[in-house]
């Protein structure tokens, strides 16, 4: 799976992304399970909207927190773990 | 209520949060499967819970960090109120799961639990079901309403999980299994050999598979995997390996009352959906908060810990690792929920499990022959 800048990451259709207080973390729920996201990963994932392509979310990222040089290749990778979990989708 | 006010919490003891809870909404159901896993004195049982009950209750669990919500039953389609607990629920913030045996599913009605939020919908295929005999009888007419349905789900936007729950009779089908689940763009697949049954009823009923079916239809399922993720497929294959081929038992729930937490439709909590047959007194949301239900009745607490193990498992190094594993099989077949859990090769009940198997080899050479045999044999004796 190689991602290209211009694509858009999606959520995959039963996967929900979002807060949960009990855990005080960001988690993503699917049927019948949920994985606990550590900080950066939730970071990433809080960009993800539908509407940002990948090189959109990595100049908010990089605004966001400067002084990462290895910030675009982590998200990068990352995207690339999480679609191959099938837990995000490219359009 | 008794056990109001008094607690059973056990000093020392880490409880989890009830992450998961199993809503059985109701007892009524449209089938009368012969092996449902539903209480056989269910007319007996308390009324249901109201609309309003139920939605407090999901308020309670959701403050005390559950987050994932299944509605089940009986058929939980034949309360009316389901899209309103759907969106009750799914606007607390909990992933919801409706678990249906499609039976009473129409296109309105997924339309309508799509409005209120719901996430995912699972249909089972029991064992028993008729329409998997015809489905595997090669009778898609018979079946056409579950495929329908499925369909139907995927087309409103769903994730969709398909259980299949396997025997003896069935298990050899496993590629056509898949390969239907896959047809109809399940996104999950669960295939469960039927372990809930009681191993008594189980050997009775002739469901056990053999070592070697169970073998094959473990091999074929990993092909299909390892297919699937060549081609980048998102469907995930999951193959619940029965317990009943080990030496050890599962660790049931990671442990009595630390994970899941079981409503039934009057109101009675349980820390899994087959304690209701132990003989423990469960308590009852009307009766008490969840909270101290979960973190203080007697009945969530009976087997947390390791103070209530006998021998074997009070000295075994593994029991934190099993915690003896599941009570409810203890309980079936030594009658003592306390004891090691028979799949254990260190119970001294074990030898129900070794003949179990063995029955289940012998029982592939058909009814007809072993009879034969008997009758053969008790001719034999006569002459002498
Ligand atoms: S469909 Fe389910 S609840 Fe209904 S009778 Fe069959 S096993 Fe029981
Ligand atoms: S003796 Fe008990 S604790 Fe030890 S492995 Fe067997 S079941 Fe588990």
């Amino acid at each position: 799976m190689t991602v290209a800048l211009h694509q858009t990451p999606v959520f995959r259709r039963g996967y929900r992304f979002q807060f949960e207080p009990a855990q005080d973390a960001h988690v993503l729920l699917y049927p019948e399970g949920m994985i606990k996201l550590n900080g950066s990963a939730a970071e990433i994932l809080k960009q993800v909207d539908g509407q940002r392509d990948v090189a959109a979310i990595i100049a908010a990222l990089e605004a966001q927190f400067p002084g990462f040089p290895t910030l675009k290749d982590d998200v990068v990778e990352f995207i690339e773990v999480a679609c191959g979990k099938h837990w995000i989708e490219l359009r | 209520m008794a056990n109001t006010g008094s607690s059973f919490a056990k000093p020392g003891v880490v409880v989890g949060q009830p992450f998961w809870l199993l809503a059985e909404l109701t007892y009524r159901c449209p089938l009368q499967c012969p092996y449902c896993s539903n209480p056989v004195d269910f007319a007996k049982q308390g009324t249901e819970l109201t609309t309003d009950e139920w939605i407090d209750v999901f308020r309670q669990a959701r403050d005390m960090g559950a987050a994932q919500l299944g509605f089940s039953g009986g058929e939980p389609l034949v309360r009316q109120d389901l899209a309103q607990l759907i969106k009750a629920s799914r606007d607390m913030g909990y992933y919801t799961n409706l678990i249906t045996s499609g039976i009473g599913l129409t296109e309105k009605r997924i339309a309508e639990f799509a409005e209120a939020g719901l996430d995912h919908i699972q249909i089972s295929f029991q064992a028993a079901d008729e329409e998997v005999n015809n489905m595997l009888a090669g009778s898609r007419k018979a079946f056409a309403h579950k495929l329908e349905m499925a369909r139907a789900v995927k087309a409103h936007g769903y994730p969709m999980v398909l259980n299949f729950v396997t025997h003896r009779h069935n298990i050899d089908s496993i590629d056509r299994i898949i390969e239907l689940c896959i047809e109809l763009e399940a996104d999950f697949v669960e295939l469960a050999t039927c372990q809930f049954y009681g191993w008594a009823e189980l050997n009775r009923a002739g469901l056990l598979p053999t070592k070697a079916q169970l073998e094959r239809a473990e091999r074929i399922t990993s092909e299909w995997r390892e297919k699937l993720e060549a081609q980048g497929h998102p469907c995930k294959l999951i193959f619940v390996t029965p317990d009943y081929y080990e030496e050890r038992p599962k660790a049931c729930m990671n442990g009595w009352g630390n994970l899941f937490l079981d409503i039934t439709p009057d109101g009675t909590a349980l820390p899994c959906h087959s304690a209701r047959q132990l003989p423990v007194q469960f308590p009852n949301v009307r009766d008490a908060s969840l909270k101290h239900i979960w973190y203080e009745s007697f009945g969530f607490n009976r087997f947390r810990g390791y103070d209530w193990m006998p021998e074997p498992c009070r000295s075994c190094d593994e029991k934190e690792k099993d915690f003896g594993g599941c009570r409810c099989q203890a309980f079936m077949l030594t009658g003592n929920a306390e004891n090691a859990d028979p799949v254990c090769g260190k119970s001294e009940h074990h030898g129900i499990i070794l003949a179990a198997r063995e029955e289940a080899e012998m029982a592939a050479l058909g009814m007809d022959q072993l009879q034969y045999r008997n009758e053969k044999a008790s001719r034999i004796i006569a002459k002498v």
